[in-house]
């Protein structure tokens, strides 16, 4: 499944990549070898198997439902490019 | 006192010979002096390291006495570290100072483990010669023209090189064990769900495993019960009590079942290498284990499924890295959509981008099921293969990389040549199952390493097979000249 330059174009979109015009040709090639390597899964006969997400396919642990978390905005907000008065700043949303 | 490995330091810090503090400024002044051909190191944190040194010393001389009190290490960068740079590799965190620790790091300081500081590898953990890192590559000490391998390839260098006697490492398709063999290191992955993965930075977060690189598998034995253990912060972590994996060392390998898989063997193998494996299956015979050929006939699949389930994981859990919570943003952007974007252009590496790219096409609305349903599919059969495999064998013995370590640059250009290197060991993370890399020998000065794989929570096992080999061979004493 040979990919175009429109559909890297809307791939890169999708993953919030901004893509140089003249990167275009070489990333679509590149990703076009990987793909093509990827595909050879398809001719593996996978009918009546069931997918598997989790080696040891356990289950999500539930725990009791309190606050067990302190506050820490000051220390995980400090790693930030910019906030302000406990807010993330970014640029202007709604005009 | 470099040339000691941990268990040694461990003896030696518990019979006086020397202080965690001079050792620790011994080593340090080792890593100044030495690392600048290496570039294994990214941050060294010698002042905290010092202040850490000299609190395991108080400790010691009140009466305390965990082996691992005064110890030397250091993490691989992507592990959390409070208030100490945690790059990942990345340009997109070369301001992160982690605001806590990963659950790893706590464990290996409440034990009394000195780090210090942080590795370099791969950005982001994805590599398998430590070529993408935002700080420049890492040379192997054993030729400095060549790659240690990755992603652990700080990990891998540091410790072949004697800066540091053990490190910790992450291995997502083979980023400890293809490294260790590269440098003449023993190196184990566990299995998933053993280790802690709370504040390890998420590459594939189903099959991300942290574990230990050190030159014996007694020091890996060492470390990695310090490491291992339930972690309720890890909703994937495993609650099941710990082995003793020191105590099983010992163990006479006498009965041992070891399956040798054709498909190991095969074409695309450097014979060199297949020569090596096959002493190590000698030497093993006269220890008293017996060999059985076995097979494993989806192997070929597991590099197709591996690069579809790796970046699909991958480019939904590198979407947190957004320009605006943490990390690098892009100078003067003109809305949030232009943040998003240039900042992540800017930030990621080339690698990184094309397994964004992979993963979310794998994962975008029409293709799913052709991509990330099929790869988990074959996933299983990957699985089914081991489970039959381990019911007839203990453990599972091949090479654990096809070919030597290759020149810097050499495969800069064709990221598929790259991905075929992982052949022998992705498949452990796919299913799930321990996997220990162990030198094997030198093929024109470089290192060989010979792979063993275990059945689930089999760590100690493993460990106990490296060890006993270890007794009668001398592979894993020997030092890259130059270091």
């Amino acid at each position: 499944m040979a990919i175009e330059r429109s559909e890297v174009e809307k791939i890169a979109h999708l993953a919030r990549l901004g893509l140089d015009e003249a990167d275009l040709p070489r990333t679509t090639e590149t990703l076009n070898n990987i793909l093509g390597l990827i595909d050879a899964m398809q001719a593996v006969d996978t009918d009546g198997i069931a997918p598997l997400a989790h080696p040891l396919e356990t289950t999500q642990r539930l725990r009791v439902d309190l606050v067990t978390e302190a506050n820490r905005r000051e220390a995980y907000q400090a790693v930030a490019p910019a906030v302000e008065d406990g807010l993330y700043l970014v640029p202007k949303v709604i005009e | 006192m470099h040339q000691l490995t941990l268990a040694e330091i461990v003896r030696g810090l518990q019979d006086k010979q020397f202080s965690s503090e001079e050792l620790t400024g011994a080593l340090l002044a080792r890593i100044a002096d030495v690392d600048t051909r290496l570039n294994s190191f990214i941050s060294v944190t010698g002042d905290l390291a010092i202040a850490d040194a000299k609190a395991a010393d108080a400790r010691r001389a009140k009466g305390e006495s965990d082996p691992l009190l005064g110890a030397p290490i250091a993490h691989k960068d992507l592990f959390c570290t409070e208030g100490v740079l945690t790059t990942c590799g990345s340009k997109i965190l070369h301001n992160f100072k982690a605001p806590y620790d990963a659950t790893v790091v706590a464990k290996l300081k409440e034990a009394g483990a000195v780090s210090l500081g942080k590795l370099n590898m791969d950005e982001f953990a994805m590599g398998s010669a430590n070529e993408s890192s935002h700080f420049g590559p890492v040379k192997n000490p054993w030729d400095t023209e060549r790659v240690p391998g990755g992603s652990s390839g700080g990990s891998a260098a540091a410790v072949a090189a004697r800066l540091i006697p053990a490190a910790t490492g992450t291995d997502t398709g083979g980023s400890i064990r293809q490294p260790a063999a590269l440098t003449n290191l023993t190196g184990i992955k566990p299995t998933y769900g053993r280790v802690s993965r709370w504040g390890m930075i998420a590459y594939a977060s189903s099959l991300d495993q942290g574990g230990p690189m050190a030159r014996t598998a007694e020091d890996c034995a060492l470390l990695l019960g310090a490491m291992a253990g339930f972690d309720p912060k890890d909703s994937t972590s495993i609650d099941q009590p710990v082995d003793d994996y020191l105590a099983v060392l010992a163990q006479p390998l006498a009965g041992l079942r070891i399956g040798l898989p054709k498909e190991y063997f095969g074409a695309g193998l450097d014979p060199r290498i297949a020569d090596k494996v096959m002493a190590v299956v000698e030497e093993l015979k006269k220890l008293g284990a017996t060999v059985k050929d076995i097979s494993l006939p989806n192997l070929q699949h597991a590099i197709p499924a591996y690069y579809v389930i790796a970046p699909a994981e991958a480019s939904s859990n590198l979407s947190r890295f957004d320009g605006v919570r943490f990390g690098y943003r892009c100078e003067d952007p003109k809305d949030l959509m232009d943040l998003y974007k240039r900042s992540r252009a800017e930030g990621f590496g080339d690698e990184v981008k094309r397994r964004i790219m992979v993963g979310t096409y794998a994962l975008s609305a029409g293709y799913y099921d052709a991509y990330y349903l099929k790869a988990q599919k074959i996933r299983r059969l990957i699985k089914n293969d081991f489970v039959s495999a381990f019911e007839g064998v203990d453990v599972i013995l091949g090479p654990t990389t096809p070919n030597l370590a290759w020149k810097l640059g050499e495969k800069g250009g064709d990221p598929v040549s790259a991905y075929l290197e992982d052949i022998y060991t992705i498949t452990a993370n796919l299913a799930g199952i321990p996997g220990l890399s162990m030198p094997a020998g030198f093929v024109d000065g470089l290192p060989v390493g010979v792979q063993l794989l275990g059945n689930y929570f089999q760590e100690g096992r493993l460990l106990n097979v490296a060890h006993q080999y270890q007794q009668v061979t001398d592979w894993h004493q020997q030092a890259p000249s130059g270091f």
